[in-house]
């Protein structure tokens, strides 16, 4: 279990993360979700002791990572796949970090047979392409085999075929039961692989919880109603507290669920030819939430925001 | 024992330490066949002389030394080191640690292949090391290189740029310890006990070191501690400036 309380880390005058609190829990794949420069990879480098934070603590199962003992055998991390020296081989390069886990040189050869680079593994890694740096960073990451596992944007420039892998992979650690983060800007991603959600922008928490939740609580659920009575429906939803807006030859109803909006026409005797709710999808809840917190985002955009505000 | 063993790997898996380690020596034997070669009945060969290349095996020994720890901040190889070794000050200790060491092998390696190649060139000149201070002057050469080496990676961790660290270490190195002798009347009192020159003592210290043809071996030191206390001196600046690099490196981001 990782815990983070009240992390916060300031560059200068810079705000990078802001008091954030969350919790990843044990055998699950916890999404880290924000826009870019929102500070996942700065929180990420708190967890793993590399960046000391302002204020705040994060521990994992209890203890900082500083503390931990031979902590590749706890946690492994991949923060980024170019962390290797261009001139050393890729089996050096696991090699050396094995040494420093008093792991045998016989778990080196494993996990490059395991994320499929035992052809190469004498190759140096100044020549791999970013899915084979990636694969090694996997590779390095599981040569532990930690319980706990980080990954910062793990298909970031991947390949479709590189994406498919890693996800593939990730499912995979799931199963085996590992604890895995994994931080990305891509809410898609996300959907497809992890259970929980911890959602940041701008260095503030936004959201901590299942997915479906985090679906629920950003998107406002709206229902759909289509009736050859629409203005009567409308004034009675409205006399009801609802919020209604035009949608073509439709309503869209607001702050009203399904039953009570088809009990309401039923009382008034009006005919509905449909009552269909709407889910949001979750880009639409991210956008919805994180709309607000994202640091870089185009003139155009901001010029948008700047109109809405006025509006 | 574990951590001097990761550091070894790192530092033999790549190739800059070769390559420095064959400069080193290439330059070193190769000066000292170039006095035995060049010594006639004005400029006789004499130990000293063998040495002469001995100064030049030292930049480029701190070369490697400095990127042996700036290529890790350069790769950022140095964050995988942290999270596989949280405990940033004995990692850093031995990655100094296995640096001097291969520091000291090219120093023994230089010093005593100038001397060989010397006594091979030259068989009819007696080259036998007796005393105390011939020791100082073949077998010092490697503990000097060792405790230089410590200082540029102590520079190295400070710095983390390549370029900069090794600039800092040669202007120092090169220019700044002979040009400080330049300031009016205090010039020569600073010089006494700048760092090198102290280190250098141990090499090219007593007999009276202003008595030597200074075309004979490297230039002579000048400083007024004895040899063996002016390599403690020196130790101990090392130590002291490896101390400030760890304790900067503990409290920075990595």
């Amino acid at each position: 279990m990782i815990e983070a309380t009240g992390l916060t880390k300031h560059y200068g005058r810079t705000v990078a993360v802001d008091n954030l609190s969350f919790t990843v829990s044990e055998g699950k794949v916890t999404g880290f979700l924000g826009p870019n420069g929102a500070g996942k990879s700065t929180t990420m480098r708190m967890i793993l002791g590399l960046d000391r934070p302002t204020s705040g603590d994060v521990r994992i199962d209890g203890q900082h990572y500083r503390d931990l003992h031979q902590p590749l055998r706890t946690v492994g991390a991949l923060l980024d796949a170019k962390w290797v020296h261009p001139n050393r081989s890729a089996r050096a390069h696991l090699r050396w970090l094995a040494a420093a886990s008093k792991l045998p040189r016989s778990r080196v050869d494993e996990v490059l047979d395991l994320v499929g680079l035992g052809g190469v593994a004498d190759k140096n890694a100044g020549g791999f392409s970013l899915g084979m740096s990636q694969r090694l960073g996997i590779a390095a990451a599981l040569l532990g085999d930690p319980k706990v596992l980080l990954f910062d944007e793990p298909v970031n420039g991947l390949d479709p075929e590189g994406i498919l892998w890693i996800r593939k992979f990730m499912h995979r650690l799931a199963a085996e039961g590992r604890t895995v983060f994994v931080s990305s800007h891509l809410l898609s991603e996300m959907a497809q692989t992890a259970q929980d959600l911890v959602v940041i922008g701008r260095g503030k928490l936004i959201h901590q919880g299942t997915v479906d939740e985090f679906i629920a609580h950003a998107t406002e659920s709206t229902v759909l109603v289509r009736s050859p009575e629409l203005e009567k429906l409308g004034e009675h939803l409205l006399g009801a507290g609802a919020g209604i807006s035009d949608d073509g030859d439709a309503l869209r109803v607001s702050g009203m669920d399904s039953a009570a909006i088809g009990e309401l026409a039923a009382a008034k005797q009006i005919t509905l030819h449909e009552l269909s709710p709407q889910v949001g999808s979750l880009e639409q809840a991210f956008i919805q939430l994180t709309g607000d917190s994202v640091e870089y985002r185009t003139a155009e955009a901001a010029q948008r925001a700047g109109q809405e505000e006025r509006a | 024992m574990t951590l001097l063993a990761v550091e070894r790997i790192k530092l033999f898996t790549t190739r800059s330490p070769w390559w420095c380690t064959l400069i080193a020596l290439a330059l070193t034997v190769g000066f000292g066949a170039l006095m035995a070669g060049t010594a006639d009945a004005t400029e006789p060969l004499n130990i000293a002389a063998t040495q002469f290349g001995y100064g030049f095996g030292l930049v480029v020994v701190m070369v490697m030394a400095t990127l042996a720890i700036t290529t890790e901040y350069r790769f950022s190889t140095i964050r995988a080191t942290f999270l596989a070794v949280p405990n940033r000050p004995s990692t850093l200790v031995a990655k100094a640690t296995v640096v001097a060491i291969m520091a000291a092998i090219i120093g023994e390696l230089a010093a005593f292949g100038s001397w060989g190649i010397a006594s091979v060139i030259k068989p009819d000149i007696d080259l036998t090391i007796n005393t105390a201070y011939e020791w100082r002057a073949v077998a010092g050469v490697g503990l000097v290189y060792a405790l230089s080496a410590v200082v540029a990676v102590a520079v190295g961790v400070l710095v983390r740029h390549s370029a900069g660290a090794i600039a800092v270490l040669l202007i120092w190195n090169q220019l700044v310890e002979p040009l400080v002798q330049l300031i009016p009347k205090v010039g020569d009192d600073i010089h006494k006990w700048m760092p090198f020159n102290i280190a250098n003592k141990l090499i090219t210290g007593d007999p009276d070191p202003t008595a030597r043809n200074v075309l004979q071996g490297p230039p002579p030191s000048d400083a007024v501690l004895g040899p063996w206390p002016a390599i403690g001196v020196f130790a101990a600046f090392a130590a002291v400036l490896l101390g400030i690099a760890i304790v900067v490196a503990n409290r920075r981001d990595a």
